[in-house]
C-alpha cells in the first residue's frame, strides 16, 4: 500500500536576504521585494519535505504531495521539494491570498487537501520564516479534526501507526499516534538535502497542479481575515553599543569585566 | 470593561512562573480589566496574593494524558464559553503556543502568536509581534471576540502589585475526547547547573568559535557566574552542541540580567530569543556585524585573545 503524505510549503522572501536589502512599503504595510533576490521555499518546510524522503529511503512506499496556497509563485522556488524528491506539486494559487490571515489559509488548505484526495500523514514544517507564526499546520489538524503531534524529531513508519520523539524544552517524549496525523518537524530532524542533476531534471519536466479559490468552493468574501494588519515597520534601535579598547586584545577582555563590574552587571 | 482570561505556568518549584507574572502585568496594563487566572492543579502560595480578581483551579492533566495538551486544550475551551472573555492571554511557550493555537482554531477565534504589546482601542484589542524574523514588527487589531494571544517572555516587566482572588475549582465534564496520540515515555536529556531559561547570567558562542572545543571555555566562564551556556543556531546546526541550547526564534528566550555573545553575528532570528536581556555585551571581531547595534557593551577582536583575560577578571573579581 502507498503511503499518500501531503507536505505544506510556503513561499516566502529569503530570508538571506541583507537587512540593507531589507525595506518595508508603508503605504501596503507589505514587504518590497528585494532586488535580484528571489523567493524561496520556506526552510522550515524543507525540513518537512526530508522528513518525507527520509521514511522513503527507509524502505516505505510513499507518494509525496507538495502544497501550498498564495499569490506570484515563482516556479524556480516551488520546484525545489520536487527536485529534492517530492512527487507532485500542487498550488492553491489566488491574487486574494496575499491579503487573508491564517484563519483563511487553514480552511483553503484543508479543503484542497480534502479534494486532492486520500491522505495518510500531513507534514508541515515548525513555523515560517516570514510570519514566524508557527500555528498554520496546528490549525489544520484541528479543523480537520485530526489527531496532532508538534515538533517532530524522529519519525517511523509502522502499518497503521506513526512512532515519534517530540523535542521538549529539555529533552523529548516519545509518541505513537494512529494514522491519518497531523505533524510539525523541526530542524533537528536533520538538514534537506541538496537536490541532484536527475531530481532537477525531473522536476523542470512537472507540471504543478493548479486548484482556483473557485475550485475548492470559496469565494475571496468567506476569508475575511480576523486580524487586521494596521502597521509593518522596522523597529529604531536606540541602542549605542560601548566599545571597550584596552591596548591590546588581552587587555580589552580585562578592561571589559573591570566595566561590568563597575556597572554592578557582575 | 476588559474581561481576561490568563493561563498560567508553573516553574520548576512548581509556583507561578516569572512569565505568568509578566503576563499579569500586561493583563493589567489594559483599561478597567478584570482578570481571571486559570491554572492546572492546586492553587499555590504565590497565587493567594496575585493582583486578579479570581483564580480558577482546573483539575491537572495526568502524566499518562493523551497526545499534546489533549486535556489542557479541552478544558479550557470549556471554561472559555463560561466566562466569555474579551481576551485569553498565555505565555509563548510550548504548553501556550500548542493549546492557544488549537483552541483557537477549534472554536474560530482570532489568534495571534509571540506579542510583545497589547493595547485597549475603541473597537477592540490591538496587538505587536516581531516578523520576518524579528527585522520588522506587525501591528494588529482585533476586532472579534474572543481574542487569543500568545505573549513573549521578557516583553513586560514583573508587576509589583498584590491581591486578594477569589480561588474557585473548576471541574470539567471531563468528556475529553482523545484524539489518539499516546505519549509513552518521556526523556531528559541530563543538564547540568542552571536552565538556560532561568539563569540570570548567559554565555553563548556561535559560528565566529569555529568549533565544538571553545564551548568549554564558555563553560568555565558560566560556571563562575552561576549562569548558563548558550548558543547560536549557526552553531548547533554545526552540530557543536545540542540544539537543546540553542537561543533565537527556534531555539530558547532568555532574558537575564548578562548576555555575553562570544563570535555571534547578531542576526534578527538570534536577537529575538535574548533581546530582553538587561545587558548584551558582544564580543566579536567583526566591527560591522549586528551584535553591536544591540549591545549595550562590546570588544571588537578575537574572541581567543580576549575572553582567557576576561575570563580570568572575572574570576579574581568573584574570588
Amino acid at each position: 500500500m502507498t503511503f499518500r503524505i501531503v507536505v505544506l510549503a510556503k513561499q516566502v522572501p529569503d530570508p538571506e536576504t541583507p537587512p540593507s536589502q531589507f525595506k518595508i512599503d508603508e503605504s501596503t504595510n507589505s514587504v518590497f521585494p528585494p532586488n535580484g533576490v528571489p523567493p524561496v521555499v520556506n526552510g522550515f518546510d524543507l525540513n518537512a519535505v526530508e522528513a518525507a524522503l527520509q521514511l522513503r529511503d527507509a524502505g516505505a512506499d510513499v507518494e509525496i504531495t507538495v502544497l501550498s496556497a498564495g499569490s506570484e509563485f515563482v516556479m524556480d522556488a516551488m520546484k525545489k521539494p520536487l527536485a529534492m524528491g517530492a512527487d507532485r506539486l500542487v498550488l492553491i494559487e489566488d491574487s486574494s491570498l496575499g491579503n487573508i490571515d491564517s484563519s483563511g489559509t487553514v480552511k483553503i488548505l484543508a479543503a484542497a487537501i480534502e479534494k486532492d484526495g486520500p491522505y495518510d500523514l500531513i507534514l508541515g514544517g515548525r513555523q515560517a520564516s516570514d510570519w514566524d507564526q508557527a500555528h498554520v499546520t496546528l490549525g489544520l489538524a484541528e479543523v480537520m479534526g485530526l489527531p496532532l503531534v508538534s515538533l517532530v524529531q524522529k519519525l517511523e513508519l509502522n502499518s497503521d501507526s506513526v512512532a515519534l520523539q517530540r523535542v521538549i524544552p529539555d529533552g523529548y517524549q516519545v509518541i505513537e499516534a494512529p494514522i491519518p496525523v497531523v505533524l510539525t518537524v523541526t530542524n533537528e530532524l536533520g538538514e534537506p538535502r541538496y537536490p541532484n542533476l536527475r531530481g532537477i531534471m525531473q522536476a523542470s519536466r512537472k507540471k504543478p497542479e493548479i486548484f482556483t479559490l473557485a475550485d475548492l468552493g470559496f469565494s475571496s468574501g468567506d476569508l475575511a481575515p480576523k486580524l487586521e494588519l494596521k502597521k509593518l515597520y522596522v523597529p529604531e534601535s536606540n541602542r549605542q553599543v560601548e566599545l571597550i579598547e584596552g591596548e591590546d586584545e588581552p587587555d580589552s577582555g580585562k578592561q571589559l569585566a573591570l566595566r561590568l563590574r563597575e556597572e554592578k552587571l557582575i | 470593561m476588559t474581561s481576561i482570561l490568563l493561563v498560567a505556568e508553573r516553574d520548576g518549584q512548581g509556583e507561578i512562573s516569572q512569565s505568568t507574572l509578566q503576563a499579569v502585568a500586561a493583563a493589567k496594563s489594559l483599561s478597567d480589566s478584570q482578570v481571571t487566572v486559570a491554572i492546572e492543579g492546586d492553587a499555590v502560595k504565590s497565587g493567594a496574593s496575585l493582583a486578579v480578581e479570581k483564580i480558577v483551579t482546573l483539575s491537572p492533566t495526568d502524566s499518562g494524558d493523551a497526545g499534546i495538551y489533549d486535556k489542557a486544550t479541552y478544558d479550557i475551551t470549556s471554561l472559555i464559553s463560561l466566562i466569555n472573555p474579551d481576551l485569553v492571554l498565555f505565555n509563548k511557550s510550548d504548553f501556550g503556543s500548542v493549546v492557544g493555537a488549537r483552541l483557537a482554531f477549534r472554536s474560530d477565534y482570532a489568534f495571534a502568536a509571540d506579542c510583545i504589546e497589547i493595547s485597549s482601542t475603541v473597537t477592540g484589542l490591538s496587538v505587536t509581534r516581531p516578523v520576518y524574523g524579528g527585522s520588522a514588527l506587525a501591528e494588529f487589531e482585533i476586532a472579534s471576540t474572543p481574542a487569543i494571544v500568545t505573549l513573549r517572555a521578557g516583553a513586560y516587566e514583573t508587576g509589583t502589585d498584590t491581591g486578594s482572588p477569589i480561588i474557585e475549582a473548576f471541574n470539567s465534564d471531563g468528556s475529553v475526547v482523545g484524539q489518539g496520540a499516546t505519549t509513552t515515555d518521556t526523556v531528559a536529556e541530563a543538564r547540568d547547573g542552571v536552565r538556560l531559561e532561568d539563569a540570570n547570567f548567559v554565555v553563548s558562542g556561535g559560528r565566529g568559535l569555529g568549533g565544538p572545543e571553545p564551548f568549554s571555555v564558555l563553560n568555565e566562564l558560566a560556571d563562575i557566574l552561576g549562569g548558563a551556556v548558550g548558543a547560536s543556531r549557526a552553531a548547533c546546526d554545526a552540530g557543536w552542541i545540542d540544539h537543546s541550547y540553542q537561543v533565537g526564534l527556534t531555539g530558547k528566550s532568555v532574558s537575564p540580567d548578562v548576555y555575553i555573545a562570544v563570535g555571534i553575528s547578531g542576526a534578527s532570528q538570534h536577537m529575538s530569543g535574548c533581546s530582553s536581556s538587561r545587558a548584551i555585551v558582544a564580543i566579536n571581531k567583526d566591527g560591522d556585524s549586528n551584535i553591536f547595534k544591540e549591545a549595550r557593551f562590546g570588544v571588537v577582536g578575537d574572541w581567543e585573545k580576549v575572553l582567557p583575560s576576561f575570563l580570568a577578571t572575572v574570576r579574581d573579581l568573584k574570588a
